[in-house]
């Protein structure tokens, strides 16, 4: 570092914590509630275009219409892609870095249409696959949130 | 129908990876300063600033109201805009918004960022939703991987096409005094660098940047009394989609014939208005938010140039090279800086000054249409083309 640099000043945030309370709404703490409580997965079905969204969300955003019909979708899915997380960064939540290297996922669940981004147990990606099947393995002791499933493990390998 | 408008004056700081010289506000006054010169203008001459930045990268808000003293908006309108990877660009367009209206004749838009001051993937992980992405989103770095594996799973696109477009950025970048890096690689140093998140490696990314931009815009009116030779606007588009980190890669949209909806269809209505049929005979330079290699391949496909695939193949041939038909970021590109607030004003000033004949050694000759992108969050996309001719209208 140089003279001139030694001699200018920062400062850290330190310790500070900054508390927020957000809000799942309904259809979310019902997701949350059947994850917790029964390891299974919900999702809801838009009544105009027939889509299913995990996690349920109260509107299909291209329908613009609200939805409510409420429908089991499998804990079992294929993978749509991949990554694995060998980077080093802090997780916001923690304020800690995040241990890596991870396996990382976007996953399409059997019944629904959209996709959850979860962690995969392997960190090699030559043994991941796009359309590789997979199956939701839970913490257990769970709280309410999507880190109540550990990862989707592979099915083949 | 709205003002024509123009871009007269462009200040930027060079690109830095840390400049705990400057606070802010002294940060973004050296851009504004040096834009109002520029442009042959005094503070007293702006009627409104635009500012932008990332939410939460410097963990301090409001930099409308802290910023006054620097960016000149003292006692004068300002408006902060923030959209995440497209903030620069937004900026740019509201100004313009501002501009075209009407109601204001000269508009100074500024973005900035200090990305040294807070770790981004943290940073950005914050703007996500609490109970379905942060647990898990890893930002930005392994978002775009999950993009690369997609793009050459469907493609058969290697590694090594995209790190061609590593080099050629870094390549670009030696002619730009302002650029952060500036690195003569091989192909084979980026192949060699290390692992982020597969396929994406250092070599592949972006820098963290600290830096500023501020970009004159004035009515057609005021451009008459411009020292600068005017740089026309000649129209924007913006698409924004998708709620969650994962739902970009949904099939269906790939299944229904978008690749990536929200820059294929604003670049589609931006071509069809501004009359642009062959982008890659008719566009002579472009500056495009790419924040990582393969955005080098797949988007080039997404704006136009060339059909679903034949990306790497375009890229390869040098099309995109200096010298080639319409090279890609003279400047370096985001690959060499990317202060994120300021990096899509840096599209739109480089744009400008291709078309003024002002790049410097990166100057492309004779440009007559510049085309300037910026990308952010789950893959959304602002898209604006400049001229050296003034339009017959205005176009939102
Ligand atoms: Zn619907």
């Amino acid at each position: 570092m140089s003279e001139e640099k030694k001699q200018l000043i920062t400062i850290e945030s330190g310790e500070a914590e900054q508390p927020f309370r957000w809000s799942a709404g309904t259809y979310g703490s019902r997701f949350l509630t059947e994850l917790r409580d029964h390891k299974r997965f919900v999702g809801i079905r838009c009544p105009k275009c027939g889509k299913v969204y995990v996690p349920p969300r109260r509107v299909c955003g291209p329908c613009f219409v609200e939805l409510t019909e409420l429908v089991p979708v499998s804990d079992q899915g294929e993978i749509i892609t991949y990554t694995v997380v060998s980077f080093g960064f802090v997780d916001p939540a923690t304020g800690k870095q995040k241990p890596v290297p991870y396996g990382y996922a976007v996953i399409k669940l059997d019944g629904a249409d959209t996709y959850l981004l979860h962690y995969v147990d392997e960190t090699d990606p030559a043994k991941i696959k796009v359309g590789a099947r997979v199956r939701a393995v839970f913490e257990e002791e769970r709280h309410g949130s999507m880190l109540d499933i550990k990862y989707f493990e592979l099915l083949e390998r | 129908m709205g003002k024509r408008v123009a871009i007269t004056g462009v200040g930027m700081t060079k690109q830095r990876s840390s400049r705990p010289d400057v606070n802010g506000q002294e940060l973004i006054n050296e851009a504004a300063r040096m834009a109002l010169e520029d442009a042959g203008l005094t503070r007293s001459d702006i009627d409104a600033v635009v500012i932008g930045n990332m939410d939460h990268f410097e963990g301090i808000n409001y930099v409308d109201t802290w910023s006054v003293d620097g960016s000149g908006a003292l006692m004068k309108p300002i408006m902060k805009v923030t959209t995440g990877g497209t903030t620069g660009t937004t900026v740019a367009m509201a100004a313009y918004y501002h501009v075209a209206s009407g109601l204001f004749d000269r508009v100074l838009a500024i973005g900035w960022e200090k990305n040294s001051e807070s770790d981004t993937t943290g940073a950005i992980i914050t703007a996500f939703d609490p109970f379905w992405d942060r647990p898990i989103f890893a930002g930005a770095v392994a978002g775009l991987a999950l993009e690369a594996t997609q793009y050459m799973h469907l493609t058969g696109a290697t590694e090594e096409d995209a790190a061609y477009v590593a080099v050629r950025e870094r390549k670009h970048a030696l002619n730009n005094p302002y650029a952060h890096l500036h690195m003569n690689l091989t192909i084979e140093d980026v192949m060699k660098s290390p692992y982020l998140s597969w396929p994406v490696k250092m070599g592949d990314m972006c820098p963290r940047t600290d830096g500023a931009c501020a970009v004159v815009f004035v009515s057609e009116d005021a451009a008459q009394d411009s020292p600068q030779k005017p740089a026309w606007v000649l129209g924007v588009a913006d698409r924004h989609l998708w709620a969650y980190t994962s739902d970009p890669y949904a099939n269906q949209a790939i299944e229904n014939g978008w690749w990536f909806p929200a820059m294929e269809w604003s670049a589609r209505e931006l071509y069809d208005k501004v009359g642009i049929t062959d982008p890659l005979e008719q566009i002579d330079v472009a500056e495009l938010y790419l924040p990582y290699s393969f955005a080098g391949l797949r988007y080039m496909e997404s704006l136009g140039f060339c059909g679903r695939g034949e990306g790497p193949a375009l890229v390869r041939s040098g099309a995109f090279d200096m010298g080639g038909k319409c090279p890609v970021n003279p400047s370096g590109g985001v690959m060499s800086s990317n202060a994120i607030g300021a990096t899509g004003l840096i599209r739109v000033a480089e744009c400008a000054w291709q078309i003024q004949g002002r790049a410097g050694d990166r100057q492309v000759p004779d440009v007559k249409i510049a085309l300037a992108t910026g990308f952010g969050g789950c893959f959304w996309s602002d898209i604006l083309l400049f001229g050296a001719e003034k339009p017959e209208k205005s176009r939102g």
